[in-house]
């Protein structure tokens, strides 16, 4: 069994309230930071772990808290990311329905090391039952003493406050979710100015994901030094990985980035291999906007190494040979999937998401979207796979926010990988329309996507 | 308007804010207005929701026809919102959909004629480890298959009567 470091109490029958997490040792990690530390002592400690964003970019969380701007008689504001939208992921609803409390006692350090008397959970709107819960949580902590006026006695002050979205991914970015929070349509902001100097409400703020925020209780609770012991290089620490797709166990897995992409396709601790005895043809590792890989290149670099579950390893090769870690949405395709049927709604998904601020965005999704269900409808022409190849490369780096990005990406990396496919769509329209282009056709890239052991 | 106890609850929401940063209370109150007000937002809702706060009626429309989960137009009495994005669709959610239509006669974005039932397709909902799944009111329906459909079709019916 992997080690956990957030969901080792998880199984814990009644960990979603109060008494129980405390009993387990809740809120001792909060206990040692406000009364025996100073705000500086933790940001080391942070700093030490090696603890990256959990969101999806990955940038060292003590670093982004160190560029917090800290002037005189100007509050501060900690804002959680829990906008959760990214296809594929779905772990941070995990984490806040099963165990809120861990959410509350790392918002509570991260505060206190910030300076931040009010913070506030952005949580999507779609999330409807959960803001319950985390309301209820924040009661509990409150009326045991660790929200609200001098907290345990120390002179240190919070509210946390939950406020729900209305549908919209582009509010997972964190400038957008700083417009939607004041009330605004979720455009995304001009940076610089970062929201560390300029933020919600024009004031210093930092936005953090649920899971790098909860990731702060293990860090106080062990150590950063001990922390950064867990996973492989840079990678430090564990991840939670939501799974989904063509799998035997879909669902949300902690994992020690440690563990080879195979072992956790195929061992049963986690998604138990290929659904009704398929074959694995692709992978998009890490929510719908990093770039999938066919079977061989995801268990395998280019190289010919083994593919580990870290940020590093799952990048190795670029965007040629490669992908990313992501926000950890793991999404399997089995052999009966067809690849542009896949990239269609990825599309779709990106045009309907994009909140037309920017041209390249505004008009480029679209048109990726109507290409791309003209092929799939076998009404497209050899033509259009090079028009999309074009239209993708003239959104990326062309936006105001990552999402042009976030759309180019995934069409880029089905074209670069899966060209073929693409072509027998144009060439063969009226198989394209009844049935998918088999996996036969991919016999020789698989060759070594067969496991070891299952 | 709203209820004593809905007022009540806007100045809660308003008091989560700095002073003059009321305007932050537009989403939450939308949420609650549109509960209240027959599952949508007519144009005298979002105009009252604008006097409540105290902002322009144009602030209320711009933010009130961005976010995909207010309804600008009346909606049937139960909402079946279907993901269709890559993960859900991988597990059969376009034959899902395909159900639901026949089933209810009805194409995506229609109303039945008993006003009963309103067919969406809606993007990732973040459910995809629990997929084909549809939004039904608060809560999700994970793991549809039809007869799953059909139970939930009848569900809904018994409680409307």
């Amino acid at each position: 069994m992997g080690r956990k470091l957030l969901f080792d109490k998880a199984h814990i029958e009644g960990i979603r309230y109060y008494d129980v997490y405390r009993a387990n040792g809740g809120y001792g990690s909060a206990e040692k930071a406000l009364k025996s530390m100073t705000p500086d002592q933790v940001l080391d400690e942070v700093k030490k772990s090696g603890l990256r964003g959990r969101g999806g970019a990955g940038f060292p969380t003590g670093m982004k808290w160190s560029f917090i701007a800290k002037p005189e008689g100007v509050p501060r504001y900690l804002v959680c990311n829990a906008d959760e939208s990214e296809p594929g992921t779905f772990k941070d609803r995990y984490l806040m329905e099963f165990i809120p409390h861990l959410l509350i006692e790392g918002l509570l350090i991260s505060s206190y090391t910030l300076g931040c008397n009010s913070c506030y959970i952005y949580i999507r709107g779609e999330y409807a039952w959960i803001p319950d819960i985390l309301e209820q949580a924040i009661a509990e902590a409150k009326k045991n003493g660790w929200l609200g006026k001098n907290i345990q006695g120390t002179g240190f002050d919070l509210e946390i406050y939950v406020q729900r979205g209305a549908g919209a991914y582009i509010c997972g970015e964190e400038t957008a979710l700083i417009e939607s929070l004041e009330g605004k349509r979720g455009n995304p902001r001009i940076k610089p100015p970062f929201p560390a100097v300029k933020g919600l409400w024009d004031c210093p703020t930092v936005v953090n994901n649920v899971e790098t925020l909860a990731a702060v209780v293990p860090i106080l609770r062990i150590g950063g030094d001990e922390y950064s012991k867990y996973g492989l290089g840079k990678s430090t620490g564990t991840k939670l990985i939501s799974a989904c797709g063509n799998i035997n166990k879909p669902g949300v897995y902690e994992i020690e980035m440690n563990i080879s992409v195979e072992e956790f396709i195929y061992s049963d601790e986690y998604c138990g291999g290929i659904a009704n005895g398929k074959r694995l043809k692709a992978c998009i590792p890490g929510g719908s906007s990093v770039p999938i890989l066919p079977a061989n290149l995801l268990l395998k670099t280019a190289k010919g190494e083994q593919r580990m579950m870290t940020y590093e390893s799952l990048a190795d090769g670029g965007f040629a040979t490669g992908t990313m870690l992501g926000s950890g949405g793991f999404i399997v395709l089995d052999e009966d999937q067809c690849i542009v049927k896949n990239t269609l709604t990825f599309a779709r998904f990106y045009h309907h998401e994009s909140c037309g601020q920017c041209s390249p965005c505004r008009e480029g999704t679209g048109w990726m979207k109507r290409v791309l269900q003209n092929i799939e409808n076998g009404k497209g022409k050899m033509s259009d796979i090079d028009l999309l190849w074009d239209i993708q490369r003239k959104i990326e780096g062309n936006t105001i926010c990552p999402l042009g990005d976030a759309a180019a990406w995934p069409v880029a990396a089905a074209i670069r990988h899966f060209r073929d496919e693409f072509e027998w769509h144009v060439l063969h329209p009226d198989e394209a329309t009844k049935r998918n282009y088999g996996l036969a056709h991919y016999a020789d890239p698989l060759e070594i996507a067969a496991p070891a052991a299952v | 308007m709203f209820s004593e106890e809905k007022l009540n609850k806007v100045k809660e929401i308003i008091a989560r804010y700095p002073a003059g940063k009321q305007k932050s209370a537009l989403i939450p109150v939308l949420h609650l207005a549109q509960e209240e007000f027959g599952g949508w937002l007519s144009a005298e809702t979002m105009d009252y929701v604008a006097s409540l706060l105290q902002i322009k009626p144009i602030e209320v429309y711009e933010v009130a026809t961005f976010y995909s989960m207010f309804n600008l137009k009346p909606v049937g009495k139960y909402v079946f919102e279907v993901c269709q994005t890559g993960p859900c669709m991988l597990l059969g959610s376009d034959n899902i959909i395909d159900y639901i239509k026949k089933k209810l006669d009805i194409g995506v974005g229609e109303t039945t004629k008993d006003g009963l039932f309103t067919l969406k397709t809606v993007e990732c909902l973040g459910a995809c480890g629990y997929a084909p799944m549809m939004q039904l009111g608060k809560h999700y329906r994970e793991h549809l298959t039809p007869e799953k459909v059909d139970a939930i079709i009848e569900e809904c019916r018994v409680k409307a009567n």
